[in-house]
C-alpha cells in the first residue's frame, strides 16, 4: 500500500523504483516508430486510431449533410441532379451510423473500459487491432467507390426491391451490402472484447455494483451489438447472395418477401439507435458525478434503467414499418413498447436532475453539453413518444417530422454527450486541456444551430414534406422553414470548425493537464495524463462504488505481475477476486495482413462469388501467423515449470 | 368537362393559388384526418406541458444557490430528492396512459368499416406515376386513369393498394395517414373527404430517382359531379375532326408514344405508361409535375429527362409540325 494525494495529481507509488516503470514500458512497447504503431496491440492506440477514423468519416458525413441543406435551401434548386442527391443522402445516413456513431462509441469504450476497470490492456488485443483494420478498410472502400460514382443510392435502410437485384443498378448496393459486412465483423470484435475485459479482467474489488455508469453502459450496448449484428448480417447476406448469386429471398415473384428486409434491418436498426445512445448515457453520468462532486443519484435505478433500454429497445422495430400495414393487435404492442421506453431514459434524466440539485456543480463545458443534451434530447423524446403511436406515425412516417425527431434524438442523445466527453477525457488522453472559452462557443453555436435547422423540419413534416427528396416545387410553400434550416446548418459548421480548431490548439498549446485535473473519481484518473503503455504500475484495488473518493490518504494496489512480460490480472466475474495471470499477446502485424485479406476477400467477393472461395484460403496464412507461438516465450516457460518442479522436491 | 375542371379549380382558389389544396397533415378536410390532428394536437399540448416541466426543474436547478457549508451527499437532501424522481415517475406513467388509451381508440376509428357503401379504387404504383382504376361489377363500367384520383365527398372510398415495381407509400395528408404500396402484399387504407377541394398525394417512401415528383392529385367533389366525371371517363373519345388532331393522332399510334401508352379505341393500347384516354381533362401532367397546359405538355413530349431526369420516358425529337399536331391531338382527349 502506497499513499497518493486524493485531490491533486496522483503521486505514483514509491514501492516501484524507475527501473520497474523502465521495464514495464520496454515490456508493453517493444517497438518504437512507425513499425510499432503499425504492430501496436495496446487498447489505447487502437482506440485512439479509432477515434481519428471515425472523426473524419464524421466530418465526411457532415460534409454530405452540409450539401443536402444547399440543394434543399431553396425551391426548384439544381445544384445537385436526383442521381448525386440520392448517393449523398445514402452515404449521409451509412456514414453517420456505421461508420461514425456506433464506431466512436466503441472506439471509446475500447479507449476506457480498461483504464476505468484498472486493467493493463483490453482482453483479445490482436484482435481488438484487427478489428480496426477492417472498419477502416470497409469505410475506405465505401468512399473511394463513392469518389467514384458508385456510391449506393437506396438509402442507408436499403429497402428491397429498390435495393435488390431488378432495380439497384450497377454495384451501388453491393458496395454498400459489404461495407455493412466490414462494419459487422469490426463491431462483433469490439463486442466480444469488452463483455470479455469487463467479464473477466476488473480490478480486485471491482463488483458488478461498484462498476463505474461508463463501463455499465458499455457491457449493456456491447450484448446488444451482439444480438442486433446478427440479425443485419443475416439480411445483408441475403441481399448481397440475392444481388450476386441470384437467390430469391426478397424477390414476391419467387416466393420471397420484401418486407423480409425491413424486418431484419430494423430488428438491427433500432437496438442501432440504442447502442449509439447508451455508452451517451454513460458518459453523461460520468460528467455528472465529476462535475457535482457526488455520485449519481440512485445509481441501482440508472443501472437498471440502461438494462430495461437494451431489452425494450428489442422489442421496438415494427414501429418503422407501421404504414406497411401490422396487424392491430401487433400495432398495439409495438406502440405500447415504444412508449414504454420512455420511463427509463425519463428515470435516468431525473436522477441527473437530482444528481445537479444535490451536488456542487462546477459550470465546466462538460456539464454545459449535459444540459445541452437534456434540453435537445428530451424535445426528441417527446416527439419520439408521438411517433409511437400508429395514426400519428401513419401522417408523420417519412416525413421531415421524423427526418427532425431523429437529428434531436441523435445530435441531443448522442453528439451533445460526445463532445462534453471529449472535451472531459481529452486531458487524459492527450496531457493537455481544452480551451473553455472556445468550447463555451462550441457549445452554444452548436445548440442554436440544431435548433434553428431542425425544428423548422417538424413544421415541414406536417405541412407535407417527405422525407429523400432532392427538389420541392415553389407552389408547395416549404422554402421559407427550407432555407432557415439551411441557415442553421451553417452554424452547426461554425460550431464544428471551433470544435475542430479547438482539438488542434489544445493538443499543441492546452494548458498540462496532470493525473486527474477534474477531481474525477474513477481508475482511469489514477494514472499519468496521458496513460503510459502499461496504464497502471501496479493494479489499483476497488474499495467502494466512489472509485478514488473512497480512498482517502491511502492507495491500496495489488502487486506481483511480472514486469519483464506483458502479464495482465485475471480475476473472477462476479467478486472481482484475483484468480491468475495471464500473459497478454505482444504486437505482431498479422492483425493487420489478416485485416488487408478479409478485406481483398470481400472487395472481390463484391465482384464475384469466387472471391469469397479463394479468400478464405488466404486467411489461414495470417491465421499461422497470428497463432505462431513464440520460441523464447515457450523455452523460457519451460524453464520455469522445470524450476517450480525443483523447488517442490526440495521443499518435499 | 372543362367547366367542371374551372369549378374545381375555384373552388381551390380560396385555400391556395397553387391548383390545389395546401398539402398537410394538420389542415384535415375528411374525418380520418381530422381524428388524428385532434389526437396529435392533443399529444402537442401534453408534450409542451411535460417539455416545460422538464426544462422548468432544470432551470431552476441550475440556478438554485448554495449554502457554503452543504453536504452534497446528506442523507435528508437525498430522501427528497428520491420523493420528487417517484413524483415525477408517477405522473408521467399515468400520462403515458392516458395517451395510449386515445391513441388506440384514434387508431381503430380511423379503420373502422363504415355501413355506407364504399367505393373501391385500385391504386398501383409505378416509378414514377399512379395507376388509378375504379372498380365496378360490369366489366366495362371499370375506369383507368392516372396521377388523378376523384372521389365523391362525403363518401368513403377504400383505396386498394399494390405495386408495379418498387414499395411506394400513398399519402394525402388532408385526408388520412400513408399506407405503402409492396409488392407481393396488398394494402388497404380508407381515406374520405367532407369538403371539396383538390388534394395533394404525394409518395411517401424513397422509390428512386424521381421520388420527389411521383405526386397525384385526389378531386374530392359532390356526388353529382363525381357521377358526372365517372360517366365522362367511361366515354371513348371520339376519332378527332380536324385535320392538325387527326395528323396528331398518325404521329401518337405511329411514333414512340404508342409503345407505352394507350388511348382507348385507338391502336395504342400499351399499358407500360400511364392510360392517355383522358389525358386533356387531368390537372397536371407528369404525376403531379407540371400543370396540365399545352405548353409544358409541349415540354414534357420533347424532353422528359430534363425535367424528371431518370424517368422511363425517352425524349422524343419530333419536328415542330409532328409536335403541333400531337399536342392538338392530345387536347381533344378530354
Amino acid at each position: 500500500m502506497t499513499t497518493a494525494d486524493k485531490r491533486g495529481a496522483i503521486t505514483l507509488p514509491p514501492a516501484i523504483d524507475q527501473g520497474d516503470r523502465e521495464r514495464l514500458q520496454k515490456t508493453w512497447e517493444p517497438r518504437t516508430g512507425f513499425i510499432g504503431w503499425i504492430t501496436s496491440v495496446n487498447h489505447k492506440t487502437v482506440g485512439k486510431r479509432y477515434i481519428a477514423t471515425a472523426l473524419i468519416f464524421f466530418l465526411f458525413g457532415g460534409l454530405e449533410a452540409g450539401m443536402i441543406r444547399l440543394q434543399l435551401s431553396r425551391p426548384d434548386n439544381g445544384i445537385l441532379g436526383p442521381d448525386l442527391y440520392n448517393q449523398i443522402f445514402t452515404m449521409h445516413g451509412t456514414t453517420m451510423m456505421f461508420l461514425f456513431a456506433v464506431p466512436i462509441m466503441t472506439a471509446i469504450g475500447i479507449y476506457l473500459v480498461p483504464l476505468m476497470i484498472g486493467a493493463r490492456n483490453i482482453a483479445f488485443p490482436r484482435l481488438n487491432a484487427l478489428g480496426f483494420w477492417v472498419y477502416l478498410i470497409g469505410g475506405g472502400f465505401l468512399y473511394v467507390m463513392f469518389f467514384m460514382n458508385t456510391g449506393p443510392d437506396a438509402g442507408w435502410t436499403a429497402y428491397t426491391p429498390l435495393s435488390g437485384p431488378e432495380y439497384g443498378f450497377g454495384k451501388r448496393v453491393d458496395i454498400w451490402a459489404q461495407m455493412v459486412t466490414f462494419t459487422e465483423i469490426s463491431a462483433l470484435i469490439a463486442a466480444l472484447e469488452i463483455i470479455t475485459t469487463i467479464f473477466k479482467m476488473r480490478a480486485p474489488g471491482m463488483t458488478f455494483s461498484r462498476l463505474p455508469l461508463l463501463v455499465w453502459a458499455q457491457l449493456v450496448t456491447a450484448f446488444m451489438v451482439m444480438f442486433a449484428m446478427s440479425s443485419v448480417a443475416t439480411g445483408s447476406i441475403m441481399l448481397a447472395a440475392d444481388r450476386l448469386i441470384a437467390t430469391h429471398f426478397f424477390n414476391p415473384a419467387e416466393g420471397g418477401d420484401v418486407l423480409l428486409w425491413q424486418h431484419l434491418f430494423w430488428f438491427f436498426g433500432h437496438p442501432e439507435v440504442y447502442i449509439i445512445f447508451i455508452p451517451a448515457l454513460g458518459m453523461v453520468s460520468q460528467i455528472v458525478t465529476t462535475f457535482t462532486g457526488r455520485p449519481v443519484f440512485g445509481y441501482p435505478v440508472v443501472v437498471t434503467a440502461l438494462i430495461a433500454t437494451a431489452v425494450i429497445g428489442f422489442a421496438l422495430w415494427v414501429h418503422h414499418m407501421f404504414a406497411t400495414s401490422v396487424h392491430q393487435l401487433g400495432e398495439s404492442f409495438f406502440t405500447a413498447a415504444s412508449t414504454m421506453i420512455s420511463i427509463p431514459t425519463g428515470a435516468q434524466i431525473f436522477c441527473w436532475l437530482a444528481t445537479i440539485w444535490l451536488g456542487r456543480p462546477v459550470w465546466k463545458t462538460p456539464l454545459l453539453f449535459v444540459i445541452g443534451f437534456i434540453v435537445v434530447f428530451v424535445m426528441g423524446g417527446l416527439t419520439g413518444v408521438m411517433l409511437a403511436s400508429v395514426p400519428f406515425d401513419l401522417q408523420a412516417q417519412d416525413t421531415y417530422f421524423v427526418v427532425a425527431h431523429l437529428h434531436y434524438v441523435l445530435i441531443g442523445g448522442a453528439i451533445f454527450p460526445l463532445l462534453g466527453a471529449f472535451y472531459y477525457w481529452f486531458p487524459k488522453v492527450t496531457g493537455r486541456m481544452m480551451s473553455e472559452r472556445l468550447g463555451k462557443w462550441n457549445f452554444w453555436l452548436l445548440f442554436v444551430g440544431v435548433n434553428v435547422t431542425f425544428f423548422p423540419m417538424h413544421i415541414l413534416g406536417l405541412r407535407g414534406m417527405t422525407r429523400r427528396i432532392y427538389t420541392y416545387s415553389d407552389a408547395m410553400g416549404w422554402g421559407t422553414l427550407n432555407l432557415i434550416a439551411s441557415v442553421g446548418a451553417v452554424i452547426i459548421v461554425a460550431s464544428m470548425a471551433v470544435f475542430a480548431f479547438n482539438l488542434f490548439w489544445s493538443l499543441r498549446k492546452g494548458e498540462a493537464a496532470g493525473a486527474n485535473p477534474w477531481n474525477a473519481d474513477t481508475l482511469e484518473w489514477a494514472t499519468t495524463s496521458p496513460p503510459p503503455p502499461y496504464n497502471f504500475v501496479d493494479t489499483p484495488v476497488v474499495i467502494g462504488r466512489d472509485g478514488l473518493w473512497d480512498y482517502g490518504d491511502e492507495f491500496p494496489v495489488i502487486t506481483g505481475l511480472h514486469t519483464d512480460r506483458p502479464e495482465v490480472l485475471i480475476t473472477s466475474v462476479m467478486t472481482a477476486e484475483p484468480r491468475y495471470r495471464h500473459e497478454a499477446p505482444s504486437p505482431t502485424f498479422a492483425p493487420l495482413v489478416m485485416g488487408v485479406l478479409i478485406g481483398a476477400m470481400l472487395i472481390a467477393g463484391v465482384f464475384t462469388p469466387w472471391g469469397l472461395v479463394y479468400g478464405t484460403a488466404f486467411i489461414g496464412i495470417p491465421f499461422y501467423m497470428w497463432a505462431w507461438p513464440d520460441k523464447r516465450e515457450h523455452e523460457r516457460n519451460l524453464r520455469e515449470e522445470n524450476e517450480k518442479r525443483l523447488e517442490k522436491k526440495e521443499a518435499a | 368537362m372543362k367547366h367542371s375542371r374551372a369549378a374545381v379549380l375555384l373552388a381551390c382558389c380560396t385555400s391556395a393559388c397553387s391548383g390545389f389544396d395546401r398539402q398537410s397533415a394538420v389542415d384535415p378536410a375528411g374525418p380520418q384526418a381530422e381524428s388524428i390532428e385532434h389526437l396529435f394536437v392533443f399529444m402537442v399540448v401534453i408534450a409542451v406541458v411535460v417539455y416545460i416541466a422538464v426544462i422548468g426543474a432544470t432551470i431552476a436547478i441550475i440556478r438554485r444557490r448554495k449554502a457554503t457549508d452543504e453536504d452534497p451527499r446528506s442523507p435528508s437532501r437525498e430522501a427528497s430528492a428520491a420523493r420528487a424522481i417517484k413524483l415525477a415517475i408517477g405522473v408521467v406513467v399515468p400520462v403515458l396512459f392516458v395517451l395510449l388509451v386515445y391513441d388506440f381508440s384514434v387508431g381503430r376509428s380511423v379503420n373502422a368499416m363504415t355501413n355506407t357503401p364504399m367505393l373501391t379504387v385500385e391504386l398501383t404504383g409505378h416509378r414514377w406515376w399512379w395507376e388509378v382504376q375504379y372498380e365496378d361489377p360490369i366489366p366495362q363500367n371499370r375506369v383507368r386513369t392516372a396521377n388523378e384520383m376523384h372521389i365523391p365527398v362525403g363518401r368513403p372510398v377504400n383505396v386498394k393498394l399494390a405495386s408495379h415495381d418498387v414499395i411506394h407509400s400513398f399519402w394525402v395528408p388532408n385526408l388520412a395517414g400513408k399506407k405503402d404500396l409492396i409488392p407481393g402484399h396488398v394494402n388497404e387504407v380508407i381515406i374520405q373527404a367532407d369538403k371539396p377541394g383538390v388534394y395533394r398525394a404525394q409518395c411517401a417512401e424513397f422509390c428512386g430517382a424521381q421520388h420527389a415528383n411521383m405526386s397525384m392529385m385526389v378531386v374530392a367533389e359532390s356526388p353529382e359531379r363525381f357521377s358526372k366525371w365517372i360517366a365522362s371517363q367511361r366515354q371513348v373519345p371520339a376519332p378527332p375532326v380536324d385535320t392538325l388532331a387527326a395528323r396528331g393522332q398518325t404521329v401518337f399510334e405511329g411514333g414512340q408514344c404508342a409503345m407505352c401508352h394507350a388511348v382507348a379505341s385507338t391502336r395504342a393500347a400499351a399499358s407500360i405508361g400511364p392510360d392517355l384516354t383522358h389525358v386533356a381533362s387531368r390537372l397536371t401532367i407528369a404525376a403531379g409535375t407540371l400543370k396540365n397546359t399545352t405548353a409544358n405538355l409541349g415540354g414534357w413530349i420533347v424532353d422528359p429527362q430534363g425535367i424528371k431526369p431518370g424517368v422511363d420516358m425517352p425524349s422524343n425529337a419530333l419536328s415542330p409540325t409532328d409536335l403541333r399536331a400531337l399536342l392538338a391531338y392530345l387536347r381533344t382527349l378530354q
